[in-house]
């Protein structure tokens, strides 16, 4: 048995049994990071602190949330938002949440392929943060089925039909996840169990990976520089602050970081007071009628851009193309054939692919939620065709590109 | 060296038991998410057609889903073509469009036009005429006919009469 001494501390006794020195030292104040990092390394942060938001408020929800056909619009309307107390808050809190944190994934994706932080052996951290997305996309899809109001109906059912897999016509597996032939209760209480619990623990587990695939790479650095952790942290610890190029996680880095969260709390919680009507479909104040479509079905914001990707086509195109849309980014980092990992600013043609992709998924985002007519048809149809094509030029720009 | 080699039988044991157990599971796994049999069972619905105006859509239910009736105009009636004659339904000699109301694209409930006679479909613009046959993309194909048995003033839905196998024997339907 391992030997025990009489404790002298609290800490002492802990750090016998837990080693819990060590521990901080590994998580925090001997984890490295590099000083030459801006504001938009904090979007992770902000991704976890919103996520505690989403646990928290989504715990709340829960204790008078009634997964039934009959009981669930009411559960929300009705007893959430005008009998609990302080009720309305957690709801805003939960649906301003749901639809900021795809605006802070966007900016941490994009900042990442800014920075080429997806290779030079990065690549699991890239993977493992698009599994994050998928995760996420479903988690919000399946709460978006909870209130059971029009727009939760009519999405469950438009979203679930994209299974049959156009003229494959796979209706068994379509109502197979329905667990009926139109959305109905089995299909309101297994979205429930997926959204409560199923998804929320592949996202616990997923951020796991992506902090540990992290670890050995470490965070990238603005200027794509190459830095020897080893050695800087040696020159840091030996007391060269100011010479060292890394500076501790805890509390060092720590203190920036949450700096940039307390101005996201301050717009977050400005949104949630003040402007969370972006966050609520009117539609979705109806409760849900299978016997009546709504004028217009689009799905919320964040993916409208992979929406208006299906729809310019017809069925099975579209389907390829949606399905192209939604599992293309994870192979950025092998379809990227260039070693330079510095900012795009640095990359020749790169560069003008990088806002190329932004733009064109902008372009896409605005269409996705105008009605399909006219001159908002050619433009979605050209931002599809240009998505598609962007991604098929990739590989071969960046080939030819010069060492940087 | 004996001991490596039992370990590895023993491992392998495991993985063999654990294997059969895993798909045990699955199968068990997989049937849990089947739409249950009383879900199945409640699929008919019967329509007493003598209720039904010219020219107007009525929607009725059946198995949770909207299906449209229409009872055709002589004007209509007579300006059928052949392709649209075979959609349609005769019952006691009035003509009837009875289509699942689900668009066949991705299943919003198109709307119907009466003074143009035909399905607007206001998700993806997708349209049909007023025998439900496909006009304008995306949807791939006309509304479905659900199965459907004539019984003298009346249309069982969910029943596959003789007509309504012609029809699917034909690809007039899915
Ligand atoms: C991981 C990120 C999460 C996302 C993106 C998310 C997203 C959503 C969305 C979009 C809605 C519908 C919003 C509304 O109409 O109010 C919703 C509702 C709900 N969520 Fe979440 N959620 C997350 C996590 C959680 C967690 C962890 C729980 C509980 C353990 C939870 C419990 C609920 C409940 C009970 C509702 C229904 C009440 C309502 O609609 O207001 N959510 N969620
Ligand atoms: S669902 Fe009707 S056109 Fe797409």
């Amino acid at each position: 048995m391992a030997h025990f001494t009489k404790a002298t501390s609290i800490k002492d006794w802990l750090n016998q049994r837990l080693a819990i020195e060590k521990v901080e030292k590994v998580l925090a104040s001997e984890y490295w990071i590099p000083k030459n990092i801006n504001f938009l390394w904090a979007m992770g942060m902000i991704l976890v602190i919103t996520f505690v938001l989403l646990l928290v408020s989504g715990i709340f929800l829960l204790m008078y949330y009634q997964p039934n056909v009959d009981t669930a619009f009411d559960s929300v309307n009705y007893t959430i938002m005008r009998e609990v107390g302080f009720g309305w808050l957690w709801r805003h809190v939960h649906g301003v949440a749901a639809s900021v944190v795809f605006l802070i994934i966007y900016i941490h994706m994009f900042t990442g392929i800014y920075y080429g932080s997806y290779k030079k052996g990065r690549e699991m951290i890239w993977i493992s943060g698009m599994l994050l997305f998928i995760a996420f996309s479903t988690e919000a899809f399946s709460g978006y089925m909870l209130p059971w109001g029009q727009m939760s109906y009519w999405a469950g059912m438009v979203i679930t039909n994209l299974f049959a897999g156009g003229s494959l016509h796979a209706d068994g597996l379509v109502e197979w996840i329905r667990g009926d032939y139109v959305p109905a209760q089995a299909f309101l209480t297994r979205f429930f169990m997926l959204h409560v619990l199923l998804v929320p623990l592949a996202i616990i587990g997923l951020i796991g990976l992506h902090f540990g695939a992290l670890r050995i790479p470490h965070v990238n650095n603005q200027d794509g520089e190459e830095i020897d952790f080893d050695e800087e942290s040696k020159k840091y610890l030996a007391g060269d602050k100011a010479g060292s190029k890394v500076i501790r996680f805890a509390n060092d880095f720590m203190a920036k970081d949450m700096m940039v969260v307390g101005f996201y709390l301050v717009f977050f919680f400005y949104l949630v007071f003040y402007h969370y009507g972006f966050a609520m479909d009117p539609v979705n104040f109806d409760p849900a009628d299978g016997l009546k479509t709504p004028a217009h079905i689009y799905p919320e914001w964040y993916f409208l851009w992979s929406y208006e990707i299906l729809r310019p086509f017809s069925t099975d195109v579209g389907l390829m193309a949606f399905a192209f849309a939604q599992g293309i980014f994870v192979f950025l980092p092998f379809l990227d054939r260039s070693p330079n990992a510095v900012p795009a600013s640095r990359r020749g043609l790169f560069k003008y692919w990088f806002w190329a992709m932004l733009v064109d998924m902008i372009a896409l985002t605005a269409m996705g939620k105008l009605p399909p007519e006219g001159i908002f048809s050619t433009i979605g149809l050209v931002a599809a065709l240009g998505f598609i094509g962007l991604w098929i030029a990739l590989p071969i720009i960046t080939y030819f590109e010069k060492k940087a | 060296m004996k001991d490596n080699s039992r370990r590895g039988f023993m491992g392998k044991a495991f993985g063999g038991v654990g294997a059969v157990g895993a798909v045990a599971s699955l199968f068990a796994m997989k049937k849990s998410w089947d739409p249950l049999p009383s879900v199945k069972a409640a699929g008919f619905t019967t329509l007493d057609m003598s209720n039904y105006n010219e020219n107007e859509v009525i929607t009725e239910k059946w198995r949770g889903k909207p299906v449209f009736v229409l009872k055709y105009t002589p004007e209509m009636t007579a300006k059928l073509d052949e392709k649209q004659k075979e959609r349609t339904i005769v019952i006691d000699g009035s003509h009837y469009m009875v289509n699942i109301a689900l668009c066949t694209h991705l299943g919003c409930i198109p709307s119907y036009e009466k003074d143009n006679k035909k399905f607007l479909c206001a998700c993806h613009g997708g349209m049909y005429d007023f025998t439900g046959a496909v006009t304008k993309s995306p949807p791939p194909r006309g509304l479905d006919i659900p199965p459907f048995k004539i019984d003298g003033n009346t249309l069982v839905l969910g029943e596959e009469g003789t007509e309504y196998k012609f029809m699917k024997e034909n690809g007039i339907t899915l």
